[in-house]
């Protein structure tokens, strides 16, 4: 679609014009003759993004990445990684000629003894922890708009091993700098290891480089941390980016936006100004971040020693709910045989239940499309209030790791409102059992409400607030007509179809039995959409209306002229205004 | 993709299509266009500032041994960050109010195209993979494939066996002298207990009721003649990690000793192993009253009163305790090792 | 005072100021009773007549104010399931009084809970008097002498030392319950080791010596008068020390740091991302053609 620049504030028109050839022309010219370059830009350049808030959380990610490859890259100018033990000279008082790793020294050298390497510090550590909360609210913004559907299934695989990764990219930063909470961390980790039937003690003295804590952890997991998960990281995100690209963004439903097309402004200029400046906002905000709020202050934790301990050990968030189920776990242990010992009080929370979750995580979509049986492509992104069942199956998980992270810190819950931690891990105990299914039940209840609001709202318009008195001085309120386009947006969504079992029948006539899978699978669709409400057809709406143009006129007939309300709802004027159809905003 | 347009209740006859397009001030009026304009500029110009102000501050603020400091904050830090911060808020701010002001905001469509390839694409492909699996003959050649996939399989054996040498196994390290592996620690008969960070022996009449002390194997900080450490560097850390103890006295009335423990204790004191059986937190938050020693990480909770007994949290086993006695010397040592691995569990735990 | 001060993370530098050393001994000197050697230097010199003048003052206070848990002669009240209604009071000496009366923990608000900070009830005068009193029911630690926790008398290397030893003791012995910042923690059953932030360091080597509420004591057995030195030295000059990254978010670790990356961070950036996909301001007139 061309547009017609000479409508744009000038100071761009000129910079929609094709470019003169210059030197930029020949510069241009030559890479093309060798690269070809011509023939992706021309498709790409104008590339259309729709504009909406929500399609920028990933975007969060995608920055806060840069920060920590550009912030990463300074600290591996002075960081040692090594578990040399050396006496602390450096200018930090409090730990002088204090023996620590080499590892734990060179930090407190970048946090003292270079300019800028404490802010660069703070500012890596503050961008790791966005990195993961955005990539966060950017999965739940993508599940419950059904972004997850067909044909984005492996985007969302991607995106869930991302979520994976970045966790343990930043599990691993945390504990390079071998002060004390992290190498507490890392004991911890190493009995998380140990647990693991058969071959718990072969991977810690293999990891470790014989017994914890040895002196080769802190160099495996900075290679780790600086070369093998950035890689994966780097490649997944370029994946997962061209998926992106290929399928175009999804978009919400709305005047002229269909499941066959995409609106919004093209990649170049709006789009790359909106993406580029928000690059350096998030890089703006992180700088902030990193030099107001102190963040892991390793110096007043010291160097790791196994025989010392912190009040409030913590894992930085994103390990918190893991933490949180090994706390409020019961101290369950099998001797098998006498010989054997399986610890369950480790190994389920810490080994079983993450692996879960995350293979729950990225089964959702296909989960979801086997149940509703919907093999179709989906462009046009649903409110979450249209699907219901989806909408509270993922409340339902949000509450879960909700409460499993409150049980990550109840030692700090408990100081901060006075409660004891022991009554705190009791309720957690059972609420994280009875939680996510009240939580379910109340959001998929909510859900459904909202949908018949907003058909009450499409088939009787909205409630002006205005209170009529009938001849017969009985009152109510008036409602009048929303306005069609944002009818549309509300009626625009499809129906839903509950998978059924086709009656196959053999050659005899006799219908086969349905195989088990099948009947479940339809069991389950009629569960998913049960109660859902529909969106009202068309002859619904045209009845509703014509219903309610009946009473108006019966109204203005009453009233002596053609009063509508709309003077007094306070929306806007009413001159020249139609009767419907006018707009309320 | 047509086949559910007709899903739609409203959506093909009543989508009322893109809306017209309406005009910003910025659009319409110059004056509003040059100050958006101004306002942008200024942004950056804010942003260049910013910028100036970093490396001021980076060249007269101190970090180190004369760290100069803010409001109680040091200087350096909030001033780069504030300065950084500012810097790149400004350039992001000022393109953003470009963009939302100046640039053209006409919204324009774009078709999409199925994910899927054309059946034509798709028939090529088969087409082509066919005829490239017919030319290498892997069909008819059942020997070559099984013999390659095979050989490729091996390949994965100098894989595996190359991360052999990450690290010895618990089995090659173990040894009950030196204090190695997972079931010995360097305590034996005869260790003195001493105080941690400071390593001075300790009597029974140092303790009141009521004390708890942090300590440590002797062994870890003993010197040679010349005074260099026996043991450091790693056997050091490891010694550390499974080695270390709490002492505490209680009045010997409140104590239950465990089966087989009532000579493992000195008038009242008794020693545990610092290190959670859970995971393998150290801990030490005792409660000087209920004689409740708790765990900062998972909040086990353990009854030293009681043989160590966990009483709440996630830790299954006991703490275990280490049976003491008094040298000739009159300072406390241990009996023998502990007489179970210390730590948390594992598969080959026997008991 | 000025805005910027250079040189305050410099350790030998805190005490900088002679004059700051010397407010701070002086505040000191006024809120832990030190008032009361100023005005009664007598009645620490040991002068017999005096001293048990002082205990029968100590004892009226005592039979007023604590005999109610502790007992008519402070030998404590057992309850009938022989749980602690208030524990004997003797032998637990000068200190302890000291500690529990002039924080205010003692007397508690009611029983069976763990004494709060808060203002004392006792004069300083009162407090010497039940401390008297209770000395004299069993030989127990006496109050310390400034001269025991003070660094003033070292040079700068040894304080600088001191300093260091000091944290690691406190590394070692403290941190478990009262956190790497001296911020407090949790402790079971609803229980809490309390912040040290504020606390004096009369008090922190007092609650060390007589072990207060559930804490362990940490006699002179366990932590010498040295080494109690400095573990104060240490904490002190954490409270001197300038928070380097920033504003330190309540020094309790990543739960709080945690909460900021949340509600500042991902709050802050949602905010923007809103601001930039927000549509702009429109106007019903058309453009006029130049």
């Amino acid at each position: 679609m061309a547009i017609d620049t000479s409508k744009v504030a000038t100071s761009n028109s000129s910079a929609a014009t094709p470019a003169k050839p210059g030197r930029a022309g020949a510069v241009a010219t030559w890479a093309d003759e060798r690269l070809g370059l011509a023939g992706m830009a021309k498709k790409n350049l104008r590339k259309v993004f729709p504009d909406h808030w929500s399609f920028m959380l990933g975007e969060i990610a995608l920055w806060s990445f840069v920060v920590l490859l550009l912030s990463g890259v300074f600290l591996t100018l002075w960081f040692t990684p090594s578990m040399s033990e050396i006496h602390y000279e450096g200018s930090y008082d409090q730990m002088r000629g204090i023996a620590m790793s080499e590892a734990m020294a060179s930090t407190l050298g970048i946090s003292f003894d270079v300019r800028g390497g404490l802010l660069m510090r703070q500012m890596h550590h503050w961008a790791a922890m966005l990195f993961i909360a955005s990539m966060m609210i950017h999965l739940l913004r993508v599940f419950f708009t059904g972004a997850h559907r067909k044909p984005r299934e492996l985007n969302w695989v991607i995106g869930s091993l991302l979520l994976l990764l970045g966790t343990l990219e930043g599990f691993t930063g945390y504990s390079l700098p071998d002060d004390l909470l992290s190498g507490t961390g890392v004991r911890a980790a190493d009995g998380f290891m140990k647990s693991i039937p058969v071959v718990g003690s072969y991977m810690s003295f293999f990891l470790f480089g014989g017994e914890f804590p040895g002196d080769s952890i802190i160099p495996r997991l900075y290679i780790i941390h600086v070369l093998l998960i950035p890689g994966l990281l780097l490649a997944l995100i370029a994946a997962h980016m061209l998926l992106l690209v290929y399928h175009k963004h999804t978009q919400w439903p709305g005047p002229g936006r269909t499941e066959e097309n995409v609106v919004g402004f093209p990649m170049l200029p709006v789009y790359a100004a909106k993406a580029g400046g928000f690059f350096f906002i998030v890089f703006g905000v992180t700088a902030l971040m990193g030099g107001l709020m102190q963040i892991n202050p390793i110096w007043l934790y010291g160097p790791y020693d196994p025989s010392k301990v912190t009040a409030g050990s913590q894992p930085d968030w994103y390990m918190g709910w893991p933490d949180g189920a090994l706390r409020i776990m019961p101290g369950w242990e099998t001797h098998l045989f006498g010989n054997f010992t399986i610890a369950w009080n480790v190994f389920l929370p810490i080994i079983v239940l993450p692996g879960l979750m995350f293979t729950i995580l990225m089964l959702l979509p296909f989960l979801e499309a086997w149940i509703t049986g919907d093999k179709r492509e989906h462009h046009l992104l649903q409110r979450p209030r249209n699907a219901p069942t989806r909408t509270a199956l993922m409340v339902a998980l949000m509450t879960f790791y909700g409460l499993l992270w409150m049980a990550g810190g109840n030692d700090i819950i408990a100081i901060k409102l006075n409660s004891s931690i022991n009554t705190i891990t009791y309720m957690l105990r059972f609420l994280v059992f009875v939680g996510p299914i009240i939580a379910f039940v109340i959001t998929r209840r909510w859900c459904i409400s909202l949908q018949r609001h907003d058909n009450e709202k499409l088939l009787h318009g909205y409630e002006t607030g205005i209170i009529m008195r009938s001849p017969e001085g009985g009152y109510s309120e008036k409602h009048l007509p929303i306005n069609p386009s944002a009818a549309y947006v509300l009626s625009a969504r499809e129906r839903d179809e509950v998978y059924t079992v086709e009656q196959e029948t053999d050659e005899n006539g006799i219908p086969a039995p349905a195989s088990r899978a099948k009947a479940l699978r339809a069991k389950l669709s009629t569960l998913w959409f049960a109660d859902n409400v529909q969106a009202p057809t068309a002859a619904e709406i045209e009845a509703a209306h014509h219903h309610a143009d009946h009473e108006h006129e019966l109204q203005a007939a009453l009233d002596g002229h053609a009063a509508d309300g709309h003077q007094f709802d306070g929306h806007h004027s009413v001159e020249g205004d139609p009767l419907r159809g006018s707009d309320q905003h | 993709m047509s086949g559910h347009s007709d899903n739609l209740p409203v959506a093909d006859d009543g989508n009322p299509g893109l809306p017209e397009h309406t005009w910003r001030p910025t659009d319409v009026d110059p004056k509003a266009e040059k100050r958006a304009e101004r306002q942008v500029a200024a942004l950056f110009g804010l942003s260049a500032v910013c910028a100036v102000l970093f490396v001021v501050a980076y060249f007269s603020l101190q970090v180190g041994d004369n760290h100069d400091t803010v409001l109680g904050l040091g200087a350096s830090n909030v001033a780069l960050g504030s300065a950084l911060g500012g810097a790149l808020l400004f350039i992001g701010i000022g393109i953003i109010q470009w963009a939302r002001k100046l640039m053209a905001d006409h919204e324009i469509s774009e078709l999409r195209h199925p994910a899927a390839s054309s059946d034509e694409d798709r028939a090529a492909t088969v087409a082509a993979l066919q005829a490239g699996l017919e030319e290498s003959g892997i069909g008819r050649r059942p020997l070559v494939r099984n013999s390659m996939l095979g050989a490729i399989g091996l390949l994965g054996a100098p894989v595996v066996v190359l991360l052999r040498d990450l690290g010895p196994t618990n089995a090659q390290v173990a040894d009950a002298a030196t204090g190695q592996g997972l079931e010995h620690t360097v305590w034996k008969q005869g260790v003195r207990i001493v105080r941690d960070v400071v390593g001075t022996p300790i009597r029974p009449s140092d303790i009141e009721i009521g004390d708890l002390f942090n300590a440590e194997p002797a062994t870890i900080f003993e010197t040679d003649e010349d005074g260099e450490p026996l043991i450091e560097g790693v056997p050091l850390q490891v010694a550390k990690s499974k080695g270390a103890v709490v002492l505490i006295r209680m009045d010997p009335a409140d104590n239950t000793p465990g089966r087989g423990r009532k000579n493992w204790s000195v008038d009242g004191i008794l020693c545990y192993s610092k290190i959670c059986t859970h995971v393998g937190c150290p801990i030490s938050l005792n409660e000087r009253k209920t004689h409740h020693l708790l765990c900062p990480c998972h909040q086990s909770t353990f009854d030293l009163a009681d043989a160590g007994r966990v009483i709440f949290g996630p830790a299954a086993r006991a703490l275990p305790q280490l049976p003491i006695a008094v040298d000739s010397e009159g300072y406390l040592v241990a009996q023998s090792d502990f007489t179970e691995p210390v730590g948390p569990s594992y598969w080959e735990r026997d008991y | 005072m000025r805005l910027l001060n250079r040189s305050a993370g410099r350790l030998s530098r805190h005490r900088r100021s002679r004059l700051a050393g010397l407010v701070l001994l002086l505040i000191g000197l006024l809120t832990t009773g030190g008032i009361t050697y100023a005005v009664m230097p007598s009645s620490s010199a040991g002068d017999a007549q005096s001293n048990a003048v002082q205990v029968e003052e100590g004892r009226k206070l005592f039979l007023q104010g604590c005999s109610f848990c502790h007992g008519q002669n402070g030998e404590g009240i057992t309850t009938i399931n022989g749980d602690n209604y208030g524990p004997s009071l003797v032998g637990v000496g000068a200190a302890a009084v000291h500690f529990q009366v002039e924080t205010g923990r003692m007397p508690l608000v009611q029983p069976g809970v763990q004494g709060q900070a808060k203002p004392e009830t006792y004069s300083a005068e009162e407090v010497e008097q039940l401390a008297a009193y209770v000395a004299s029911l069993g030989p127990g630690p006496a109050r310390p002498d400034e001269a025991e926790w003070t660094t003033a008398g070292l040079t700068e290397e040894e304080r600088e030392a001191a300093i260091s030893r000091g944290g690691q003791i406190f590394l070692t012995n403290c941190t478990a319950c009262h956190n790497f910042n001296g911020k407090g923690g949790a402790m079971p059953q609803g229980g809490y080791a309390p912040d040290l932030s504020n606390t004096e360091a009369v008090h922190i080597y007092e609650a060390m010596l007589t072990g207060p509420g559930q804490m362990d004591s940490f006699s002179n057995g366990n932590l010498s008068p040295e080494e109690k030195r400095d573990v104060i030295a240490y904490l002190y000059s954490l409270r001197d020390q300038p928070a380097y990254g920033g504003f330190s978010l309540g020094g309790l670790g990543p739960v709080s740091e945690g909460m900021f990356a949340w509600l500042l961070g991902i709050g802050g950036l949602v905010g923007f991302a809103v601001w930039i996909a927000a549509h702009t301001t429109r106007t019903k007139k058309k453009k006029v053609e130049a």
